[in-house]
């Protein structure tokens, strides 16, 4: 229960919020260019990151602070299908990036594509293909920079901040979080979380290596544990009739782990603040040599998945500052109950950092996006790089401030259900993306009847979910599979009718004669490394320094 | 004007390894993706059900599995800088 303000924890809280406020500013000095007035720069932070900061980046920017409350959170609540299935999906994550991702960089390299619209453009010549991509994108990216401060909210009601008062008292600590976020992200651009993001996961480790070791041996030990989840999860739910929850998956529920950790795994490198900490990198092989250490952080999040089991144990009960009970607050709460207050900010701490890192990546891959591949393209085709630099970072100030305007005024659950939509959407990118890194075999027109079914037939199908006991559409994120008759991530139906349809336009279209778009793209650009000489576009694409690496 | 950029070459690859590299990457996938083969309480290892505990194991083992392709693919496709010939193309060239 919430006994008032937590005055050591917060202290702690604000000093580290100061620290890395601090470092946000003074990033815009860090590897310093001539100019941050380009995209290359202030979107990609010179495209020159290595291998070690690319890590703290992605590390930063794929485990957001969200998945840090929300993972324990579906395990507390659901059990492991709802919640270790990130298990996996982060694991299997890492071959599937090595891949195709080395290819995305090279071509991008070479061409100076900032988002993966830009490359969809580039390889079908088709403005409108690009533009589904790009819209999918920002769509997909704006409840997900939502739900960060779903984070901090999280926290700072643990803490006892934002209770009572007026609405302004209420939202006030998040307000300067995000006005401070948006300031230096403004002025350093992808530099700031860069900087932000070796705090983030430094703090993230300690403070889960901690609680992992220590917990347990307060709760009667990891056998305890386990007893007390599966007891939970068996119990049955007096108002559906069915167990609460799942221990451990039973034969129905194969389909729904392995769908949801490949469909996940499948979709998370299509967001754009994945593309974008991806490009930022120095080399090629930046990213490969990322997917060898990057898992890391998976087994950190797999840690993370089992203290909501150790919640159970604990008998954590997190119950929020309106009295009522809410599952995400699991995880600040079992910190709270169970360390010293200063460690306890320590702890609230790397979850409220850890989502300033993601929210600011992605406020500037949706900012990018919008900037090359609806302004530039739709509004102002000869925008030189100055001005794509400044449209870019008004655009960032313009999503942080639509994010926290929707966080404050609606249900926090028309961000939750808009998250598992925007998972959904985002996977139907993947065919235009990914199989043109490979073939050009697929048509523009079929890539875009794919993609329009796609999102058709998933968000239909996530809509017809309803929870049997609130009546609440968007229950879920699994639903049967036709044909095969198993219960299925709807993202991976959807995208394979989305591949599906996809090759049949695209052979009726063969048929019919229609042209393909022009290919900017030749094969060997799909190889080029660091060092390699960029294509000089007719309106100086490329900025001044990119030759002389 | 037509060099060795704009004619499209794929830097040469030595195919056995490049296999090599691809099954190694799809070993962690398959794995996981069969939820039949850990799906279960026991063996228990330190009170952590099978289930718990091999799904941690392949964290390791994935990482190695892409270490080992990481460098099968170093070996098949020696890196080949581009010429750095005449840059700007015609366009539409396919």
């Amino acid at each position: 229960m919430n006994t008032g303000i937590n005055y050591p924890a917060l202290a702690v809280l604000i000093g580290l919020f100061l620290l890395v406020t601090v470092m946000g500013f003074w990033a815009s000095n860090w590897r310093r260019a001539e100019s941050l007035a380009s995209l290359d720069e202030w979107g990609l932070g010179g495209r020159s990151f290595g291998t070690w900061i690319t890590w703290f980046l992605l590390g930063g920017d794929l485990y957001t602070a969200y998945t840090f409350v929300a993972v324990p959170a579906a395990m507390f609540a659901f059990g492991s299908v709802s919640g270790f299935f990130a298990v996996p999906y982060t694991i299997i994550l890492y071959p599937i990036i090595f891949i195709f991702m080395a290819r995305l960089w090279s071509v991008s390299y070479r061409h100076g594509y900032v988002t993966s619209a830009d490359f969809v453009r580039g390889r079908y010549g088709s403005k409108e293909l690009s533009l589904a991509i790009a819209i999918t994108g920002i769509l997909a990216t704006m409840p997900y920079i939502a739900l960060q401060l779903v984070g901090i909210q999280a926290v700072l009601e643990v803490v006892g901040l934002g209770g009572g008062g007026s609405v302004i008292a209420k939202d006030l600590p998040l307000f300067i979080a995000f006005a401070l976020l948006a300031a230096y992200t403004y002025s350093a651009g992808l530099r700031a979380p860069a900087v932000i993001a070796f705090v983030k996961d430094g703090l993230i480790y300690l403070v889960i290596l901690v609680a992992i070791v220590y917990l347990p041996s307060t709760v009667g030990g990891w056998g305890h544990i386990f007893t007390a989840a599966q007891q939970k999860m068996n119990s049955i739910n007096p108002a559906t009739g069915r167990p609460i929850g799942v221990f451990i998956p039973p034969a129905q529920s194969y389909w729904a782990y392995a769908t949801l950790a490949l469909g996940s795994a499948l979709a998370l490198f299509m967001y754009p603040h994945s593309i974008t900490a991806t490009l930022s990198s120095r080399s090629r092989n930046t990213i490969r040599r990322n997917a060898m250490i990057l898992p890391a952080y998976s087994f950190v999040l797999g840690l993370l998945a089992l203290l909501g089991w150790v919640a159970i144990a604990a008998g954590t009960k997190p119950i929020g500052l309106d009295g009522k009970p809410n599952a995400q607050l699991v995880i600040p709460q079992l910190f709270e109950d169970s360390f010293p207050a200063w460690f306890a900010g320590v702890a609230f701490a790397a979850v409220a950092i850890g989502a300033l890192v993601p929210a600011a990546i992605m406020s500037i891959a949706a900012a990018n996006t919008f900037t090359r591949n609806i302004y530039r393209e739709w509004i102002k085709p000869h925008a030189t790089h100055a001005e794509e630099a400044n449209v870019s970072k008004l655009v960032s100030l313009g999503v942080k401030a639509f994010a926290l305007v929707f966080v404050l005024t609606l249900d926090k659950q028309n961000a939750i259900n808009f998250q598992l939509l925007g998972g959904i959407w985002i996977l139907q990118t993947f065919p235009a993306i990914v199989f043109g890194l490979y073939t050009r075999w697929f048509h523009r027109w079929g890539l875009l009847a794919g993609w329009a079914g796609g999102m058709i037939y998933g968000t239909v199908a996530a809509y017809n979910l309803v929870n049997p006991v609130t009546g609440n559409h968007f229950a879920g994120s699994v639903s049967m599979i036709p044909v095969i008759g198993e219960m299925g991530y709807i993202a991976l139906t959807a995208f394979t009718m989305n591949a599906i349809v996809a090759a049949a336009v695209t052979v009726v279209l063969g048929f019919a004669g229609v042209p393909h778009g022009d290919d900017e793209t030749v094969e060997a650009d799909y190889f080029a490394d660091e060092g390699d000489p960029r294509v000089q576009k007719p309106v100086a694409a490329v900025s001044p320094h990119a030759a002389v690496h | 004007m037509e060099n060795d950029i704009d004619r499209g070459i794929v830097p040469p690859t030595n195919m056995t390894r490049m296999t090599a590299a691809a099954v190694l990457l799809m070993v962690p996938i398959a794995a996981l993706l069969w939820v039949d083969t850990y799906a279960k309480v026991e063996p228990v290892l330190l009170g952590f059900p099978f289930f718990i505990w091999y799904q941690f194991l392949w964290v390791f083992l994935c990482s190695f599995c892409t270490w080992m392709a990481y460098r099968q693919i170093d070996l098949a496709r020696p890196r080949r800088p581009l010429a750095a010939a005449p840059l700007d193309r015609k366009k539409g060239s396919r």
